[in-house]
């Protein structure tokens, strides 16, 4: 060695290395481009580029009645899309001032937590297959299909629901659903055991996962975390408990929280979250009261098929809902929801009109993926692919 | 004694005996793959497919050009022009879907007080071409003759909820 050779190292300042992860980028989940610096293979500074699966649904949701606007919430968060409607449907009702029927009620918070369960079966696994795990994404996906039929029995379809309106639901339940989902909060279980048997002590899972990405309680709170990332962190928040909507407060459950805040506490938490929205499903429907899915105020609701048909108020009624919708008193609320991924909010502004002079969205993932730098930094580029599995991430609601 | 615990278990490689174990057991469970062009999973009465205009049965097309699902279609899919038949009935004399806009909402279904437009059971009708999936009116009565007794039959079975 000489003492040129060394002096030139020590004056030489090698620039980071920056790297594209993304947009096609299958680790990514969705169409995600984060900039990489990099030191050899630390990540050194992680710049989320958004913005790719924008689709102004803010803006189109000003031009659309409030019965038009429902199907764009399910394409916000298109793996759980009931749990967006839910915070619409909630916030519209909060500015007209109904309350949905106990019935409605129940079957809202009965596919919400149908959605949570098909959300985390979705994130769980394909998180486990950004890390190395094949099998529980092929096994996890027997059981989400089984999930989405349920979707379709009773709304048409397996993900553009456009069932929870304002003012109730759609239609009431088709008969023997009740009890097929009643038999599946139990089923599912099996499959949450066995993809735990495969991931919770396994040696590779834990070396990608265990003090990867961690959050503290304060970094948590200062960076607007919410949904299992907070919980993760050792907050236990949670809609559902702090500020019951619908039917949660006839339900028993439980808040799961973590204590290490890494990447392996947001999974265990996620598991266990499972575990209660099964729970929640079965009191739900062992609970459902009977009655009308849809509040009786036809000025708000359509007249039911047969009543349209036979009365003429009624097909007046049905006539200006279809084609002028309904119009909202002057007002604005912030309305959220225990989304799976966490607080989905809708902020409405009402105008008197039948249109929604403002409404902004929300979206927990949007909150989460700015973490993104301070958590990977220090960490190895392999890392930064458990940490975005762990923030379960879906660009529909973050690019909204 | 965890610490011997857990060099046990790494030197025993337990996981690996675990997810093969499982794997064993998932072998000898019921397969649950379809074959699909032969074999398709369930759906529902309440699917919404592909579009169909239905006729009476005396074969009366039913559409009477009110025009309300042209107005409920968030995405502005449908489009209808509608003028007196020589017998003085009200009939559309153009109705198109555009079925790259259409969203399968199912709201112009809802809307048709005559339960003319219908969105079927029909979910395999991808084409080679766009200009294929811009329907017209004579495609929609052709997709209602085609899918009638099952449209019929899935009113009939939902109509109670209705």
């Amino acid at each position: 060695m000489t003492t040129e050779n060394t002096d030139l190292a020590s004056q030489t300042k090698i620039k980071p290395y920056t790297i594209n992860f993304g947009p096609q980028h299958p680790a990514a989940h969705g169409v995600l481009r984060l900039i990489l610096e990099m030191d050899g293979e630390v990540v050194e500074r992680a710049d989320p580029h958004i913005g790719l699966l924008h689709r102004g649904t803010e803006k189109l949701i000003e031009y659309k009645t409030y019965v038009q606007a429902v199907p764009y919430f399910d394409r916000l968060d298109y793996v759980a899309p009931m749990n967006q409607e839910h915070a619409f449907a909630l916030g519209v009702e909060k500015l007209l001032g109904v309350t949905a029927p106990p019935r409605a009620q129940y079957i809202r918070v009965l596919f919400a937590e149908l959605g949570r369960v098909l959300n985390h079966i979705l994130n769980l696994t394909t998180y486990a297959l950004d890390v190395g795990a094949l099998t529980p994404s092929l096994w996890g996906f027997e059981e989400r299909e089984i999930g989405m039929e349920f979707y379709e029995r009773v709304c048409g379809a397996r993900l553009h629901a456009n069932y929870f309106r304002p003012g109730g639901v759609h239609q009431d339940m088709p008969a023997g659903l009740a009890e097929d989902m009643h038999a599946y909060a139990s089923s599912v279980l099996d499959f949450i055991n066995d993809m735990e048997g495969l991931l919770t002590e396994n040696r590779i899972f834990k070396q990608r996962t265990v003090d990867i990405g961690i959050v503290s309680r304060k970094e948590a709170l200062d960076w607007g975390f919410s949904g299992p990332m907070l919980r993760a962190s050792g907050v236990p928040w949670d809609l559902r408990k702090s500020q019951p909507y619908d039917a949660y407060e006839d339900m028993d459950f439980d808040i799961p929280t973590g204590t290490t805040g890494d990447c392996y506490a947001r999974y265990l938490v996620r598991v266990e979250e499972m575990r209660q929205s099964c729970k929640i499903m079965k009191q739900a429907i062992e609970k459902m009261p009977s009655g009308p899915v849809m509040v009786d105020d036809h000025k708000i609701t359509p007249p039911s098929r047969a009543d349209m048909k036979n009365s003429m108020e009624a097909l007046i009624h049905h006539f200006k809902l279809y084609t002028e919708g309904y119009h909202v008193p002057k007002g604005e609320t912030y309305t959220a929801v225990e989304a799976p991924k966490g607080e989905f909010g809708v902020y409405i502004v009402a105008d008197g009109t039948n249109k929604p002079y403002r409404c902004h969205i929300r979206a927990p993932g949007f909150a989460h993926l700015q973490g993104m730098d301070f958590m990977s930094r220090g960490h190895m580029l392999a890392d930064a692919v458990s940490i975005i599995g762990s923030l379960d991430i879906v660009f529909g609601e973050i690019d909204r | 004694m965890s610490f011997v615990d857990n060099v046990a278990r790494s030197f025993l490689l337990t996981e690996i005996v675990k997810g093969f174990g499982l794997t064993l057991k998932y072998m000898f469970k019921p397969k649950v793959t379809l074959n699909y062009p032969f074999e398709k999973g369930p759906i529902s009465p309440r699917f919404r497919g592909e579009h169909a205009l239905r006729r009476y049965p005396n074969g009366e097309e039913r559409c009477i050009a009110c025009k309300l699902c042209e107005a409920i279609c968030p995405a502005q899919a449908i489009t209808i022009e509608a003028e007196p038949r020589d017998d003085g009935s009200r009939r559309t004399t153009r109705y198109d879907i555009d079925m790259t806009k259409c969203i399968y909402c199912g709201l112009c279904q809802e809307a048709c007080p005559v339960d003319a437009i219908v969105e079927g059971p029909n979910f395999e009708f991808a084409t080679e071409t766009r200009e294929e999936l811009y329907y017209n009116k004579e495609k929609l009565l052709a997709n209602g003759d085609r899918w009638e007794a099952q449209l019929a039959a899935n009113i009939e079975a939902d109509a109670p909820y209705r």
